[in-house]
Parts: structure tokens; sequence; C-alpha cells
């Protein structure tokens, strides 16, 4: 059964990833509850020199953030301490202001969620804010309703959201996982009959072997191979319509929070930055020309896979110039592969009277863009717009993202964490000889953990396991 | 032409089976005047199929029906022929006795408590008719004439409502072998616009005593000591036999299978759904064509009886193929069957329409228990039986319900999961069902729920002083275990080794000590030199609340957890319809069930997460708009 209670009551302590709306250039984790100042002061190590323990209400102090684990730092940040009640959700909120892009301050929720945080369920700060009186029933229907919707799909796409084999390892493991619970709980319930069941020592290698399955699926999710860190865009464009341009001014822009990648492909530049709180990890291609060239080929091939692996594509024009047979070919490219784009028609500071608009509604009848607009990469026009943009397009879901994608990934990996956390005691209680209904609990509470991207396990799946399995009835 | 009885009751208990013997029993012994009517008072609680009474999780209910004052558990004590606790080589959360019953005897000793009972009267009788008026309840028509007045009905009609026995490909109207169904009361239920579904169940063939080979099949003695099921009982003093075990074997199955065209269950002709953990031998047979064999308990039905119930093999095929298939398991060559097995079909009504009380949602004062709300098994219906005849009483009274939380008791379980989630087939306890099977032992019934009923007045005095004496030493020697400690002497230690644990380099609690896997108690008592003489289950609860601390803490923050939950509750006359936000299909299942708290709304398959926060917040503002200062948050 789904530990309801988890999600909704008031009387822990929730943390998330609240990056502003806006532009900037600085990413929040917040938390709030009754734990967050004791939390926090575990991580937190300010700089001046005073002493952590006195963190007081509405104080704003510069430190570091250390893993108290492993004591390294993870970043340095300013820590907003507010205590109840006049704060947001009326209780002790702590803010961790930090410079860094989406992978540390990933790291950061997750080693707050490791000291007894919950990861907040979308929405949640609001609801506690209207829940201890804090904001009125308008403003909170807004938001809940919008969070319903939104959980909604999340809870249905949380699994296709994932690559297809990292979906299909999860849901092996959750159907090994039932059929291990079936085995117990028939062991349990039917002591009289004559059933076929596997020994402990079974038991044991089964839940060591999907402990280490789901080990390499966190070892592989941290390494950022399979769980993206953020929505991949890819910028293409033939040569010179700007595109190198854009990335660096997005790259200036928002310099503190650039987390370059080394690229997979040599050819495809690979930086993460931050449109209006979404992280978008940008691909700039290299240049689509004439394809005769061999090399430009090969930058051609790379710039199609790099199409192939984007949520997102931004194509470029030059406006200035008349739009032409390179432009056209990559607006097929883009159709063929039906991708989300945004139509970016740069260098307007150029244009005279008289460009070539046939052509570009020709470009837009192909790519049918969910956004298109002009910019003066040089100027620094319509960059701000630009990434509003995106980040609407996403958090509105017209993007077909569903909910921003680096939360989802925190939960992904925070679930199997938990699970495997609980796979760890299930070995411990059967290595003791512990009786099934002990090792039950823990079982469960893996199957619950493992409910936050499989959906809920419930009782009647776990008995329909044992009827379908076992031949009960005396 | 009807001539109307001028007897008036407090409550009509229709149906005399383990539902209807503890609902009438409990609303007489609130001081409420009761009528149980019956169509055949010769059969006032008749086990109908297995003669055995317990089991896990139903083992566990009867012994919180015990707690709470109901009847069963001291009627199995006083008529069982042979008790076992099972499993125990595991935790004590799911150790459960079970008993074999003399049948014949338990059916006599409760009709003869149900004689003796103070304001309660036995009458036999056809419910063909409720009398209603304006939502209300009022009364009963019996036997297409006579008119009973009452308060309150409770309907515990068992596989009697549009009963049809199958027998083969031939199949007549009936409850039970060779008695009627009720068809006339199925069509009035009908009329008061109730949703009606049909369920399934069979039984195997009694064969007789003297044509069973015993001497070569296995015997399974029970428990050199039984344990009695009520907390009542001293001991158990009825003489105890064995029951034996057998096996079917490929033969068996190939006779089964050649007449699979035969089976009701395979033409068709069964359309009730039936339970799919006691599956009949034909579908045994069938869905697990590699298993080589199945086991056959050969179980006693009474002392004085020559029959023997062979469990494992229910069945609806004709009796010549009953009879072929018996024959060629061993011991049973030339077993006479003396009643074939057959399949019931029978009408319930699904649960979801009843309130948490197990009064119906539409007619007022009109409640339904046991296999009418489409569960199975004894201990399920008397649970349901108990908790009908106790609200039936607290509504006549105005008082406050009896509403057992999943966390209490197994029967709290039991009725969340009926009005909550419904049932498709007869519906079975196991404790996999219970979320907090750990705090819901046997042997703690008494502490879970003793008080509750004796303040329903239920538990006599004697016996509720008696619990008081047992908490009270309970309480002092908890107390005593977790202050006692030892010091790391050469003594001590050596003591330690000798029962072979390790030595300790600190000053150790006793509590400590019990908590290693290889120490218990018991073993203890070497070192634990000035413990107290105390009575064996008040040790046992001690000793199992300290070595299981950890989980048993583990547990109680769940339910404190969800208490939050439990206690929002969500008014009766609610319009789920205008709440802004929820989807159509939550809407839907919000108005069918009706829950009465966040709780059980949470539990409602389908009900999202984000429904039940919309769900919190529109709550909220009804209360503020009312100007309640209480709030969720608190």
């Amino acid at each position: 059964m789904p530990d309801l209670s988890r999600t909704h009551s008031t009387n822990d302590t929730i943390s998330s990833i609240s990056t502003p709306m806006g532009m900037g250039g600085i990413g929040i984790v917040r938390m709030s509850g009754p734990r967050a100042i004791e939390i926090s002061k575990m991580i937190f190590n300010p700089v001046s020199g005073s002493k952590r323990d006195s963190l007081k209400g509405y104080s704003i102090r510069y430190g570091k953030i250390l893993d108290p684990n492993t004591g390294v730092t993870l970043d340095e940040a300013l820590l907003t301490v507010m205590t109840a009640p006049k704060t947001y959700t009326r209780e002790d909120v702590v803010e961790i202001n930090c410079h860094s892009g989406a992978v540390v301050l990933r790291k950061i929720l997750m080693t707050l969620v490791s000291l007894g945080a919950r990861l907040a369920e979308p929405g949640e700060f609001t609801k506690r804010a209207y829940l201890n009186g804090r904001i009125d029933l308008a403003q909170a229907e807004a938001v809940m309703s919008l969070v319903s919707a939104k959980t909604d799909v999340a809870l249905r796409t949380a699994l296709q959201q994932l690559s297809g084999e990292l979906s299909r390892k999860v849901n092996e493991i959750r159907s090994h996982l039932i059929h291990l619970l079936s085995e117990i709980e028939a062991a349990i319930d039917f002591p009289e009959e004559d059933l076929d069941l596997i020994s402990r020592e079974e038991i044991i290698d089964k839940v060591l072997e999907l402990k280490k399955d789901a080990e390499r699926l966190i070892d592989t999710a941290e390494k950022g191979k399979i769980l993206t860190e953020g929505i991949s865009t890819a910028i293409v464009g033939k040569a010179n319509v700007g595109k190198s341009s854009l990335l660096n001014r997005l790259l200036m822009e928002d310099r503190a929070i650039v987390t370059p990648y080394p690229g997979t492909t040599r050819d495809v530049i690979e930086a993460t930055i931050n449109a209006g709180g979404i992280p978008l990890r940008i691909l700039d291609t290299a240049g689509i020309r004439d394809s005769a060239d061999p090399v430009e080929r090969e930058g051609i091939k790379k710039s199609r896979e790099c199409i192939d692996r984007a949520d997102l594509v931004i194509m470029m024009i030059d406006i200035s110039e008349d739009t032409d047979q390179g432009d056209l070919q990559i607006a097929q490219l883009l159709k063929d592969r039906e991708k989300e784009t945004i139509l970016v028609l740069n260098k307007i500071d150029l244009v005279k009277n008289g460009s070539n608009k046939g052509d570009i509604a020709k470009i837009k009848d192909l790519i049918c863009p969910k956004l298109q607009l002009e910019t003066s990469i040089t100027q620094n026009t319509g960059l701000n717009n630009l990434l509003i943009g995106i980040s609407d397009l996403i958090l509105q879901g017209k993007g077909g993202f569903g909910e921003s994608s680096i939360l989802t990934n925190v939960r992904h990996v925070s679930a199997l964490i938990s699970m495997t956390e609980a796979l760890s005691r299930v070995l411990e209680g059967l290595k003791q000889g512990l009786s099934e209904e002990f090792i039950s609990v823990d079982m469960r509470s893996a199957l619950e953990s493992l409910g936050h991207i499989t959906g809920e396990t419930t009782n009647e799946d776990v008995l329909h396991e044992i009827f379908r399995c076992f031949c009960v009835g005396k | 032409m009807t001539r109307i009885y001028d007897d008036r009751y407090d409550i009509i208990v229709v149906g005399g089976g383990h539902a209807g013997c503890e609902a009438a029993l409990a609303s007489a012994r609130m001081g409420c005047s009761a009528l149980l009517v019956t169509q055949d008072l010769d059969r006032i609680a008749q086990m109908s199929c297995n003669p055995a009474i317990g089991g896990l999780a139903k083992g566990h209910m009867v012994r919180e029906i015990d707690a709470l004052g109901g009847e069963m558990g001291r009627a199995i004590d006083d008529t069982g022929i042979q008790f076992r606790l099972l499993n125990t080589r595991k935790g004590p959360a799911v150790q459960a006795p079970r008993a074999q019953a003399d049948k014949e005897a338990y059916r006599l000793r409760m009709k003869a408590v149900l004689e003796h009972q103070e304001n309660l009267t036995l009458c036999q009788g056809d419910v063909t008719r409720l009398l209603i008026e304006a939502g209300y309840v009022t009364g009963v028509e019996i036997d297409s004439g006579y008119r009973s007045s009452a308060r309150a009905v409770i309907l515990t009609t068992g596989t009697f409502l549009n009963g049809l026995i199958h027998l083969g490909l031939s199949n007549f109207p009936g409850g039970r072998s060779d008695e009627p169904p009720s068809i006339e009361l199925a069509k009035d239920l009908m009329t008061q616009g109730f949703e009606v579904r049909r369920l399934k169940t069979g039984t195997p063939p009694r064969l007789h005593v003297d044509s069973i080979d015993f001497e070569i099949l296995i015997p399974q003695d029970g428990d050199p000591y039984p344990q009695p099921f009520s907390f009542s009982t001293r001991e158990i003093r009825r003489n105890q036999v064995p029951c034996y075990l057998t096996f079917t074997n490929q033969k068996t199955h190939e006779v089964i299978r050649n007449n699979l065209d035969r089976s009701p269950l395979y033409s068709g002709r069964i359309q009730g759904v039936g339970p799919r953990y006691c599956p009949s031998i034909e579908d045994k047979v069938v869905r697990f064509p590699d298993r080589e064999r199945h086991q056959v308990f050969l179980e006693p039905e009474g002392l004085r009886s020559d029959e023997i119930y062979a469990n494992g093999i229910s069945t609806s095929l004709p009796l010549d193929v009953q009879n072929d298939f018996v024959r060629t398991i061993p011991g049973l060559k030339e077993a006479r069957i003396v009643r074939p097995g057959y399949a019931v079909e029978y009408d319930f009504i699904p649960p979801k329409q009843l309130r948490p009380t197990l009064e119906t949602k539409t007619i007022s004062g009109l409640y339904h228990a046991g296999q009418i709300n489409g569960t199975s098994g004894y201990e399920e219906a008397a649970a349901q039986g108990l908790i009908a005849g106790i609200n039936a009483v607290q509504q006549i009274r105005c008082r406050e319900p009896l509403v057992l939380k999943r966390s209490e008791a197994y029967m709290g379980v039991l009725i969340d999961d009926l009005i909550t989630r419904g049932t498709e087939e007869p519906y079975r306890m196991f404790t996999s069902r219970a979320e907090y099977r750990l705090l819901l032992r046997h042997d703690n019934a008494d502490i879970r729920l003793r008080e509750k009923g004796y303040r329903m007045g239920l538990v006599r005095k004697e016996e509720h002083e008696k619990f008081l004496i047992k908490k009270e030493e309970i309480k002092r020697e908890s107390e005593r275990i977790t202050k006692t400690f030892f010091m790391p002497t050469q003594e001590v230690n050596n003591k330690l080794k000798s029962i072979k644990s390790a030595s300790i380099q600190n000053k150790t609690t006793l509590l400590k000590l019990l908590k290693r896997p290889e120490l218990n108690y018991e073993r203890l008592a070497a070192l634990d030199i000035k413990r107290p003489k105390l009575a064996r289950e008040v040790i046992s609860y001690c000793e199992i609340e300290a070595k299981y601390e950890g989980f048993i803490q583990r547990q109680n923050e769940q339910v404190e957890r969800f208490r939050q939950m439990e206690e929002v509750l969500i008014p009766d006359q609610i319009k789920f319809d205008k709440i802004h936000g929820l989807s159509r299909e939550v809407i839907e299942k919000m108005k069918k069930v009706r829950p009465v708290s966040i709780g059980q709304a949470s539990r409602i398959s389908g009900v999202t997460p984000a429904a039940i926060s919309i769900l919190l917040i529109y709550l909220k503002n009804q209360r503020s708009k009312i100007g309640e200062a209480k709030t969720y948050s608190s």
C-alpha cells in the first residue's frame, strides 16, 4: 500500500530545487519544516568563522556547503534562514542559494534527503502555505489544479520519460520483487499448504542480484548517461547563422552556472545552462553546409545524430540574407524527425527591406515551430525572450516534456537508492534468520520506494501473484 | 390480508449463521430486545463447509471477537476436537490458533447460548420483505404474512439469497444442500435499489468413516497442550482426535480431466465468481497441470459423527465422477460418499454500499453482515455480525458507533477493505492484507480491544477486572525489564556463557539481553533471579514487546503518521461534483464509496495523491466558511 501519509503529513521536512522563474545565475534549494534548520546546520559551514549553531531567524550567511559524509565542499552558497511563522509556508524555511548548475543542485538536494528531508511533491510548498493559512484559496487552487494535472501526467509518464532500456530494467526489478514477496507471504499465510517455496538461500541470492541491478542503474544515472541533466537542446542551422554566438552568449549570461561537459561526440559541444529555471543541455552542432565536402558530410552526420538525441531543437536562420536550399534542407531534416522546434530569426539588426519572407513561410510549414522569435545575438536583443520562451514552453507542457525532468530524475535516483537501502535491510534480516513477517516489512518498503517510479504495488498485486504461482486451497 | 404481530423489537436479525448469532447476542447483551429469524432453528450456527475454525488471520479475528465480548471463541473452545497453533516456527505476529470442531456440538452449544440469552427471541420463518418507511427500516415481513417491527434490521443471509446449487450439470434452487433459498427477500432487495451481484463457493464430498483405510494414511495430531481461543477459557476439556493426510495422484487428475465437460464450472453454467484461494479440485487440475499431487485432509465432522470431511477436493462434478476420482486416492479405494460435494451460487450486495458501521447507505437502520457482503468464512462472518450488532444498538441509543481502525484489528481491515475497495471474489482475510501486521497479534487482541468491549457492555465486569490485573502486571514487568541491569562481573559472564551467549563489557539491561536472538525470557532465568512469578501470557507479552521493540516501534510510527489522515473527516453531505480540480474518474469513485475520512479516501483504488490534496484544501475551505477554528495542520 502506498504510504500516502508521507506525502500529506505536514509535520515532516520537505525539500526541493526551486530555481527562480526569471533569469538569473543562481539555483535555490529550499527546505521547509520542523527540521529544516537542524538539517541545514549539518551541511553548512559559515565562512565568517562564527559557529553554525548561531544560525538565527531572518539571517543570510555566506559559507560552504559540505557533504557531511566526505567533508568535501559541494559549493559556496548563501544560506537564508527564516523561522516560523513569518515564512511562505509558516514553517521554518531554509534556502540555499548557490551558483551551481544542475549537477551540484541535485547533489545538494540528495544530501538533504539523505539527512532526513523528504523530496517535496510538486506544489507542496504552496499546499503547506495554504493549509497553514498563509495564502488564500484562490491562489492555492490555481497552483493545485496545475499541480494535479501535472502529477497525474507525471505519474503516468514517469516511466515513459526514461529510456526504453531503463524502464524495462525497473519493471523487471519490480516484478521480481513482487514475486519474492509473494513467496514470503505465501509461507506466512498458507503454512498448511504443500507449496513449492524457494529457500532462504535462494531469496538471498535473488535479492543480492536485484540490489546489484539497482545499483548499476543508480551508477549510470549518477554519471548522467541514462538520466539526462535537463532538456537536451540542439542548436542547428547553416554555418554562420549565429549558432556559436548564441551559445557563447548563453554561456556568458550564465557564466556562473555553466557546467561544461566533455562532448560525447567530438564535433558537438555540450554545456548546461539555465533557461528561466529550466536546465538545458545545449548541443551546439557543426554547421550544415555543402554536403559534397567529406569533412562537412561528417559534420552533417553528427548534426543529424545530435538532432536525434535532442528533446528540443532551436533552428537558426540568418534573416538578413535570403533563405536558401541549405535552410530548407535542415528544415526537412527536422520535419522527418518530428522534433519540437523553436525558430530563431537571427541578425534582425542587419535586415534591410525586402528580405525573402516567402521561403521562411515554407520553412515554417516544414518544421511547425512551437515558438518563433527574432534576435540579434550581437546586439543582445531577443535573447531574454528566447530563454523565457523556452522555459514557458516546457513548464506549460507544450513541448510534451511533463514535469521538469531534473526533479523527475532526482526522484528516480532517490527512489532507487531508498529501494536498495530497504533491500540491504532485507538481506540483513535474512542473514539474522528473522521470521518472514519481518523480512516482508522491508521487502514492502523496497516496493514502496520503487512505486515512486512504477506506480504503487497493491496488496491485490501480491495476492494475485500468490494465486497465480501457487496452488493454494485447502 | 396481513396479520400484524404486535411484537416490537429493537433489533431483528435475519439469519442464524455465524454472523447472525454474534449480531443477535451482541444486541441482546447490550440490553436491546432482539429477534432472530431463521429458516430452520436446527441449523443455527451450522458449519456449512469445513469443520474448523481459525487459521492465519482468521484465528486472529476469533481472538479479536472474543476480546470484544463475542461468542465464537468460547464456542470453539468448548467444542473443539483438535487444537493447533500454526506457524510456531515464525514470529509471534503470524502465529494463529486453529481448531477442528465437533460440528453438531458447536451448533447445539451456540443454540443453547442463544436460547438462554435474556432479551433474545428465536423464531423460525422465512423473511420475505423489509418494511421501510421514508428511508428508515421499520421491520420485516415473515412468510409473506406476519410482520414484526424493529428499529434496526441486520441481514445475514449467507448463501441463501437466490441460492442455486450445482451438482454436475443439473442445478436446483437451494441455500445449502437440502434447504430452500430466499427468493422473495432477494427480489425485495433488488426493488429497494441495491446493486446485486453473484458469487460462487463450493464444498467437497463427505465420506463415511468406516469406508476409509486409515492404516495407510499419515495421521496429524493436534498440539499436546491445546491453547484456547478465548481469553476466558481456562482449559480445553473435550477429547482430542487426529486428522489424516492423503494425496491425489495422476489417476485422480485423469478422471477429472476426462469429465470436465460435465463440470458446471467448465461448461459455463456457473456465472458467479469463485474464490481463488479455495479452488475446486477441477480448477487445481486445470490451472496447475504440472502438479503431480494435491493434499487431501480427512477431517472428522465430530466425535459422534460418521462423516469425514475431505478437505482439498471441493467439487461440483456429478456424483458418479466424484465417486470415481475419490476412489483413486490412497486410503479412499472403497470410500463411500455420504454427501456429495456441490457448488452454490448466490447473490451478494457489493459492500461499497455500506457505511463503516455496516449500515447501508440508502436505508437507515438496515445492516448487512457476512456473506451478503461478499465475504467467505465463519470468522469473517462472525466479525461482521458482532460489529453490525454493536452498531445497531449504538445507533438506536444515539451513541458513538464502533469503527475499528486498520491499525487496531483485523476486523478493522476487513470492514475498511469491504466498504472502500469492495470485492470481486468471496473475500477472505489474510495477514498480508494488514499493513500493521506486527501490531495485530493474536496474543495482544485483549490489549487492543478488551476495553472497548467492556465499554460496549459486552465484556462482563469480572472479565474486565481480570484484564486490568493482567495489564497492570504487564506494565510492572515491562518496567522491571527496562530497569533491571547487570554488571560485567565474572559471575554474570559465566552465567551468560553457560546459556551460550556472549559476555558483557558494560552495565547491561535485561531488556538488551532479552533482545539477543539466542536468548529468551526463560533462558535468562539463570541471571534474572529476582523475577516475580507471572502468568505465561504476561511473560510472553513482555518478551515479544521487548524482543521486537524496533519493528513494533517502526509500525507504531507509521500508524501515527496515518492517524492524522484518518482523523480528517469528510462530511456526509459533501458534493464531490462541486470540487474544483477533481477529475471525473475520481469524482465517480468518491461518489460510489463516499469515504468518511481522508484516510479512507486515499485507499480508494485510483485516487491520486493530488486528488487528496485538492480534497484537503476543499475541506479546509469549507471548515473555515463554517467558522470552525480547528485546523488540519495542528
